[in-house]
């Protein structure tokens, strides 16, 4: 099946900006693809090629097969971007009615993407009347208004607080379940919680990571955290027997490799009554993100701690 | 054509809510009184019948309120879209960028002819009636005041969506659009003036001033509204710069309508080559 979104070697050059470098990137049918980076690190950028809005210097992207900004490619297209103030003498109902027009979307559509995003009861509100969250909601809906094939999504989600966030997310994941592809923005892993099947990382307009959420974790491979209580007056024994830091005057921490996690635990449970307590920690999404958005700094924390185990 | 009808009703929509509509009626209405209570004063002293002399003193009015309600109304067209993130959103949608302009330009006369023919007609009707009636031919004179302005005002509108499409800041398209306001409707007569006067031979006024004067939207406005009140009025102002005129009679109107399409044209080329 041809991929909805293929950008092949695309690069793009501001006059002093070079805002992204050979990036390849596809998105599948039905895909859900987070698209993450720092500010400035070019996400917005590519969102405008894929809509056509402006050209690439040089590579080539095609959206089910047409050229970017053609009548084609914007029927498959939705757009909601990172900031949009809908007029606000408009209800909900009329903002998301004159997109629909817009799309030569079927009437009936206005009232089901409204049903869905759950704004119903406000729909004949006025917007300036409306929350963060519901403009945010009204902003999704006038997207998926006209059953487009791509959602495109820049920072969907930033700014709104962890329960409309996670609304937000549901919403999306029910709209992709039905067969739309996604590609949404994000400036952090954490956000997500793991919803997308896919992740691509930039990094000042590289891609650096693009895969599934568990190989990009398995890929940075970043230490464990094996956090040990001795039990008291047992501390030193533990200490040498396992190495890692002393924390405080009752427990060791360490940090070690995945590989050697089990090796490492065995031993510690080897040391019976010595042990208190132990937590181990895995890296949180978050320091998966920072690993490849900031050109591997952790790796570096990981070569300054020695594994004596 | 589904896009142009749709972005039309809905600035018409937004034209209507956000009182722009009735805020622009009752200014016009309001100098527009104030005309006919000024006209009335003589009493019966007027010899020509009143609704004449209010629809004279209302086409210079014109000239000043009406482009500067059309400038305003469009600054915001597109350097607003795009401060506000909308302009993506319907540049994202299957409508051609033509068909964008186009229906703003609707929606917008559309808001601009309601406001005028609100304002001048209750004016007209007024003077019309407080003068005891009299000539209806002279309510056709009004009539005529309301299409043309409708027509100039179209014509700054377009100019307007010039200023508004070259840059991305609304208050910088603001600015332009009052600095266009001031050049057309005040500076570019004193410049004439001035060169009037300068010129002794009467080169300047016989064969450059009657050009400049039609190739101006608002004087063309101003000489066919005269002219028209020539014809029922004998000896009015104008009367002999009338008879040099490269246009005369509705064919002056072809200067606003000329600059409409231009700019109208022009603007939606600038539109293009906008990045949203
Ligand atoms: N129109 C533009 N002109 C010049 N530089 C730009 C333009 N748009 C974006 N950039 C630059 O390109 C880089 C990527 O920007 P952007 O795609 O907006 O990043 P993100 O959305 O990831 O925060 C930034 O350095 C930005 O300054
Ligand atoms: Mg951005």
């Amino acid at each position: 099946m041809t991929e909805i979104v293929k950008a092949l070697n695309v690069r793009m050059k501001f006059k002093a900006v070079e805002a992204l470098t050979d990036v390849s990137l596809g998105v599948a049918p039905g895909e859900q693809v987070a698209l993450l980076g720092h500010n400035g690190a070019g996400k917005t950028t590519l969102f405008r090629l894929i809509l056509g809005f402006i050209k690439p210097t040089a590579g080539s992207i095609s959206i089910a097969g047409f050229t970017p900004g053609s009548d084609a490619a914007r029927r498959v297209v939705s757009y909601l971007p990172e900031q949009v103030a809908f007029p606000k003498m408009l209800t909900g109902r009329e903002v998301v009615r004159f997109y629909a027009r817009l799309k030569g979307a079927a009437p009936g559509d206005v009232q089901a993407v409204l049903d869905k995003v759950e704004l119903v009861e406000a729909a004949d509100r006025r917007v300036d009347t409306y929350s963060k969250g519901m403009r945010q909601r009204l902003g999704l809906a006038q997207a998926l208004v006209g059953n487009p094939r791509l959602l495109l999504l820049d920072e969907p989600t930033s700014g709104l607080d962890p329960l409309s966030r996670q609304h937000f997310y549901e919403l999306i994941a029910d709209v992709s379940r039905r067969g739309c592809s996604v590609l949404l923005s994000s400036h952090g892993l954490s956000e997500l919680e793991a919803r997308t099947d896919r992740v691509a990382i930039l990094r000042k307009g590289r891609l650096v990571a693009d895969g599934p959420l568990a190989e990009l974790q398995h890929q940075a491979d970043l230490p464990i955290r094996i956090r040990v209580r001795a039990a008291s007056g047992a501390v030193d024994t533990v200490h040498a027997e396992i190495g890692g830091g002393r924390i405080n005057c009752a427990s060791v921490e360490l940090y070690c490799a995945r590989r050697d996690k089990m090796r490492i635990l065995s031993k510690i449970s080897g040391l019976g009554a010595q042990v208190e307590d132990v937590d181990v920690a895995s890296p949180t999404l978050d320091e998966v993100y920072r690993y490849f958005s900031n050109n591997g700094i952790e790796q570096t924390r990981r070569g300054d701690i020695q594994c004596t185990a | 054509m589904h896009g142009v009808i749709t972005i039309a009703a809905t600035e018409i929509r937004i034209g209507l809510r956000n009182r722009w509509i009735i805020l622009s009626s009752l200014i016009l209405l309001a100098f527009a009184l104030i005309l006919v209570l000024l006209g009335s004063a003589p009493g019966g002293e007027v010899k020509t019948d009143a609704v004449t002399v209010v629809v004279a003193s209302l086409s210079t009015l014109s000239v000043y309120l009406v482009p500067l309600i059309a400038l305003l109304l469009a600054f915001d067209a597109i350097a607003g879209e795009i401060d506000r993130g909308t302009l993506q959103l319907v540049l994202a949608s299957p409508v051609s960028r033509g068909a964008v302009l186009v229906g703003k330009f609707l929606g917008h006369v559309a808001v601009l002819a309601i406001a005028v023919s609100f304002g001048y007609g209750i004016a007209g009707l007024v003077a019309f009636f407080a003068s005891g009636g009299g000539d209806a031919v002279a309510l056709i004179g009004v009539g005529r005041l309301i299409a043309s302005s409708i027509i100039l005002g179209a014509t700054f509108i377009a100019i307007g969506y010039i200023a508004s499409a070259s840059v991305r800041q609304t208050g910088t398209a603001a600015a332009l659009a009052i600095a266009i306001w001031l050049f057309a409707v005040v500076l570019f007569d004193l410049a004439l003036l001035g060169g009037l006067l300068a010129s002794q031979d009467g080169v300047f006024a016989r064969v450059v001033f009657p050009w400049l004067l039609v190739f101006n939207p608002a004087d063309a406005f101003r000489l066919y509204n005269m002219s028209a009140i020539d014809a029922v009025v004998v000896g009015s102002n104008l009367g002999g710069a009338g008879s040099a005129l490269p246009l005369s009679g509705l064919a002056t109107m072809l200067s606003p309508v000329a600059w409409t399409a231009i700019t109208l044209g022009l603007s939606t080329f600038i539109l293009k080559r906008v990045r949203p």
